[in-house]
């Protein structure tokens, strides 16, 4: 039952929003104290398992371009990208941001977070698309094109990153199971997620443009079509 | 040396060992520069911070494990005092970045897809870990970029993953201390312990039960926790171990699944504020859970798609 000690302090440590690093070595040390080890076997245990578990720190290789591809203006061509969609309500804008970050978050680019994409390229452009064929734009309905686009940046995001084959979810998965004794391949990790990111993504969209949709027809009077 | 000319070693071994190598040149740049930057606001404790990391990634295969232990607990005590901090930030103007966006045009995303497609290609093709083929692409991006436009020097790759590490910071290595709790877990033998408590409130031996409970089990401790990554680890040893896979379970398809099943819990709760809480401020939004609630109907979809799913392909 001591021995419990550990996942105590993680779940309340985490919970009490508490130093995460701190958290993981006291509840690391005081479970290996309880258990039975020596502070020389848990430092071992500890070190063993951090270099074997190097690979985890694979975004530093990744990192070496991206912040390059970002001044290269990768931003800019993928803003290009999505305001090719002609007509588009701002259900389908968020959409259409929704493919092209699940995609790319499958292979381990993100194009910047709320503040560097999200914030200057999609909501400008979903609440254009509201100006465009019903002039000034509702406020409340602004406030839920920024709650989608959001959500549809972590939905994407989440779903799309266990794709990648070598993605540190999937890491941490095999060395967890790896510990249990099961072993396991990458890219069959990444495989089981497919179906996982594809529903995630039409339920997300389908969600989305069902209630731009509903905000739409209630916001704005029909006859004001057109109107700037 | 003598590991890198010993015929006996795979040579997939040895380029990962490489890629370490290479990964830790990239901290360590980010470690020394540190130490340069006149207005830094904590230059040594940063410095001491990616500079343990370095020399871990670099040379771990060769320290003894008790004094890679020993970096790690270097490494993270300027972190648990909160003394890591980015330095002098030197992001790329916008009129900058949009003269190279009308050069370069959609030739950008063949760098940028690079590394995810030679992911893929080491994993379907060869025996050597796709994290080499991450390498592999990445070097591939490099040369593009380079050919691209003139601006792009080594030095140029250096900075701007610096401004990137900057940004992660001490954070970014949750995962990999994480996998060493759970190997101190496993040590002390915490699942059989929270296997035994388990064991008393649900049936053994039912294999559709211990999905169940595994799958609803990973969102409820992610909400707690805020952090799906926390979850899993605690929650594979003590119910995914004894309740899942005991009984015959396919451990890559639940045990992905759970994690997964784990990120809808990060969904909904106001404990992941970097996800849900921060963006409402970045966005200027009125209703503090406004992204969270966006959030509800999609992840309960998700979940209810993923147990199913566990259930026929166990």
């Amino acid at each position: 039952m001591i021995k419990l000690i550990g996942v105590a302090i993680v779940i309340l440590g985490f919970a009490l929003k508490l130093d995460n690093i701190a958290i993981i070595l006291v509840a690391g040390f005081v479970t290996g104290l309880v258990g039975g080890m020596d502070i020389v076997k848990i430092l071992e245990t500890i070190g063993k398992s951090f270099v074997a578990n190097r690979g985890m720190a694979i975004f530093i290789i990744v990192f070496f371009v991206t912040g390059t591809l970002e001044r290269n203006g990768l931003r800019e061509m993928a803003a290009k990208l999505i305001s090719k969609l002609r007509n588009a309500t701002a259900g389908a804008v968020i959409a259409a941001y929704g493919v092209l970050r699940l995609i790319l978050a499958a292979f381990n680019v993100s194009l910047g977070g709320s503040a560097g994409f999200v914030r200057p390229i999609v909501v400008p452009m979903a609440v254009g698309a509201v100006e465009a064929k019903h002039g000034e734009p509702d406020e409340k309905h602004v406030e839920e094109i920024k709650g989608m686009s959001a959500a549809m940046e972590n939905v994407t995001w989440f779903f799309g990153q266990v794709l990648f084959v070598g993605g540190s979810g999937a890491l941490l998965v095999q060395s967890t199971l790896k510990n249990l004794g099961y072993s396991s391949e990458l890219v069959d990790l990444a495989k089981v997620e497919i179906p996982v990111a594809i529903f995630a993504l039409i339920v997300a969209s389908i969600v989305f443009n069902i209630k731009d949709k509903r905000l739409t027809k209630t916001l704005y009077a029909s006859g004001k079509k057109g109107g700037k | 040396m003598a590991f890198f000319a010993d015929p006996k070693i795979a040579l997939g071994v040895k380029l990962l060992e490489v890629l370490y190598i290479v990964m830790g040149i990239i901290v360590g740049y980010a470690g020394i520069k540190t130490l340069f930057e006149k207005d830094h606001k904590a230059p040594v404790t940063t410095a001491i911070f990616w500079l343990s990391l370095a020399v871990i990634l670099i040379f771990g295969k060769w320290l003894p494990p008790v004094v890679s232990g020993i970096l790690v607990v270097i490494m993270a005590l300027p972190a648990i005092i909160g003394k890591v901090k980015p330095g002098t930030v030197n992001a790329p103007d916008s009129k900058y970045t949009r003269q190279l966006a009308e050069k370069i045009g959609y030739k950008i995303f063949i760098p940028t897809l690079s590394m995810g497609l030679f992911a893929i290609i080491f994993a379907v093709f060869t025996k050597i870990s796709p994290l080499v083929g991450v390498g592999v692409g990445v070097i591939v991006a490099m040369i593009l970029l380079m050919l691209f436009s003139k601006d792009n020097k080594i030095s140029t790759f250096f900075n701007d993953s610096k401004r990137l590490l900057d940004q992660v910071g001490p954070l970014s290595m949750l995962p990999m201390l994480l996998a060493a709790l759970g190997a101190i877990f496993t040590a002390a033998g915490v699942g059989q312990v929270i296997a035994e408590i388990v064991g008393k409130i649900i049936p053994k031996g039912n294999l559709t039960v211990g999905i169940l409970v595994f799958a609803i089990s990973m969102p409820l401790f992610t909400i707690i926790m805020g952090n799906a990554f926390a979850a899993i680890t605690v929650i594979t040893v003590g119910i995914g171990g004894p309740f899942v896979f005991a009984l015959g379970a396919n451990p890559v398809v639940v045990g992905m699944l759970a994690l997964t099943a784990g990120y809808c819990g990060t969904l909904v709760t106001p404990m992941a504020a970097n996800f849900n809480i921060v963006p409402v401020a970045i966005l200027d939004m009125k209703g503090r859970y406004n992204v969270i609630k966006n959030q509800l109907i999609v992840a309960g979809f998700v979940l209810v798609f993923q147990i199913i799913y566990m259930l026929i392909a166990k």
